[in-house]
């Protein structure tokens, strides 16, 4: 068997098959610390073996039975240094995962064991990636622009809270679920914009953790196929990893919706983000739960990639939806996008009078001295819309964002 | 059966009555104790050869812990679930924090 074959096999092998093994032997031997350490180890033994002896028919099942003696050696020398533990811990629980939840996948029981709200957000963030993701402490490390170490000992601190509070391994009850489920949403979510709107560092767009946001939407998408809102993520972070290619110029800039490339837009991505779009929009027109926020976030961006121009959009469709998004989520980010797109079909002014109203609140957000020193230039007043641009220079992290601005305010007149 | 500290930080310990009698009627009351003010509190340091008392709490946040309740449950999702009804019942915040336990078998609680 050549070598790249063999590769795309663990690649792939690991993509499909990591947070399935882990979840599995999570469930069975009762300990996240095994899991992690004896999935990680069949990984391994996998890239020694395949190359020498072939990818097996079944990788999925091989490495799980190989994770799962990993496990047992693993325990056996654990057990060794502490004597009084070993008949306890060799005792492990071979009986396939009871349904006890919605779905009785035990990937399921892992997302919210790695999100529980008893753990602080990076933790829940961390857990996440390594534990469902697959990605090891230092990728997660280097993602997040923190030492080593310091995640490790994130890790771990978080691990040794769920051992020793007894944080369950359970899908929540049919009660909970609702507001559970929204916990885990949020953790992807901010993995995604970590990734999209790198807030620091010297990479515009982070797209190991894009793709992993995108690869966990479509693992909740499996287990949660029913769910509105998880749809709804899913299809809004695909139509903004659409625009990937098209937001960043060669010269590192950023490039805004009304001066992209749309040809550059990756229309597989925006077909499969349209199809769940209307599947929701079925769903819902048959008696569904009414759109939650990321339903409408999808909707609003796929309004925009139905749209051959940034003049040619349908504005009116967004700013329904905005209202509609306002309702659930009153925030003065969510009413800032709400007034930009507004000042499309009322003008610049209205516009600007919206913004306005969120000048105390939004003082130190870039991006809302940004929507000003646009308006202000469509309103031909220049000397305040150089201050404006001056203030969201200043404030903004990420670099391709800073160039961008920079420009706009350079061609200011006078 | 996991057990859990739950600290209540609000002013109405007295009121918990009704929340005692849930825990007692479902098997989750293990003891639970309202606290004098901390302003009666000694503060004991024994290391020394002579042991130092200090008046007041050993730490500020101590100084408003109502009372306490050590209450057994299956798993951290129940008590949260109760101290929610505890802190409601004392009218404040309520710390939740597992006791030490000596069975590693099964750390992670799988229903």
């Amino acid at each position: 068997m050549t070598g790249p074959i063999v590769e795309q096999a663990i690649i792939r092998a690991h993509q499909q098959e990591w947070a399935r093994v882990v979840a599995d032997l999570a469930r069975r031997f009762g300990d996240l610390d095994v899991a992690e350490e004896a999935t990680a180890e069949a990984f391994v033994a996998a890239a020694e073996r395949w190359p020498r002896e072939g990818v097996p028919p079944n990788p999925g099942g091989w490495l799980a039975t190989t994770a799962t003696r990993k496990a047992i050696d693993w325990l056996r020398r654990e057990s060794q240094r502490d004597a009084k533990h070993q008949a306890a811990r060799i005792v492990y629980d071979d009986t396939p995962a009871e349904p006890t939840g919605p779905v009785e996948d035990d990937r399921l029981r892992l997302v919210f064991t790695c999100c529980h709200p008893a753990l602080a957000t990076e933790a829940r963030v961390a857990l996440t990636l390594r534990l469902l993701g697959g990605l090891t402490v230092a990728e997660i490390a280097r993602a997040f622009l923190v030492q080593e170490t310091t995640m490790a000992r994130r890790i771990t601190r978080a691990k040794v809270k769920i051992k020793a509070a007894h944080i369950p391994y359970r899908v929540p009850s049919a009660g909970d679920i609702r507001e559970r489920l929204t916990g885990v949403l949020a953790v992807v979510y901010l993995i995604f914009n970590e990734g999209y709107l790198a807030g620091e560092g010297d990479d515009p767009v982070r797209v190991d953790l894009t793709d992993q946001a995108i690869h966990l939407g479509r693992l909740l998408r499996t287990l949660l196929p029913d769910d509105g809102e998880v749809a709804g993520l899913l299809a809004l972070m695909l139509f903004t990893d659409a625009r990937r290619a098209a937001r960043v110029s060669r010269t590192g800039e950023l490039v805004t919706l009304d001066e992209q490339d749309r040809g550059a837009w990756d229309r597989d991505l925006i077909a499969e983000g349209n199809a769940l779009v209307r599947e929701r929009i079925e769903a819902v027109a048959a008696g569904g739960d009414p759109p939650g926020r990321y339903q409408l976030q999808a909707a609003i961006n796929a309004v925009h990639t139905q749209a051959p121009s940034a003049r040619d959009t349908n504005w009116s469709a967004i700013v329904a939806l905005y209202d509609r998004l306002v309702l659930l989520d009153p925030s003065p980010i969510v009413r800032l996008n709400r007034a930009v797109a507004l000042a499309e079909i009322d003008g610049p002014e209205v516009g600007l009078a919206e913004i306005d109203r969120l000048a105390e609140i939004l003082d130190g957000y870039h991006a809302f001295h940004a929507a000003r020193a646009d308006l202000l230039r469509r309103l031909r007043r220049g000397g305040e819309s150089r201050a404006a641009y001056d203030r969201s220079i200043g404030l903004a992290g990420n670099p391709a964002e800073r160039a961008y601005l920079t420009r706009r305010r350079d061609q200011l007149a006078g | 059966m996991p057990r859990y500290l739950l600290s209540a930080h609000g002013p109405a310990f007295a009121d918990t009555g009704a929340f005692n009698e849930r825990l007692h009627r479902d098997g989750h009351f293990v003891f639970a104790g309202g606290l004098e003010p901390a302003t009666t509190a000694t503060t004991v340091d024994g290391q020394r050869e002579q042991p130092a008392f200090t008046d007041g709490p050993y730490q500020e946040t101590q100084e408003c812990l109502g009372g306490f309740w050590v209450i057994e449950a299956a798993d951290l999702d129940v008590a949260l679930a109760l101290a929610a009804e505890g802190s409601k019942a004392c009218r404040g915040p309520v710390e939740v924090r597992p006791f030490r336990t000596e069975e590693p078998a099964r750390a992670l609680p799988v229903p």
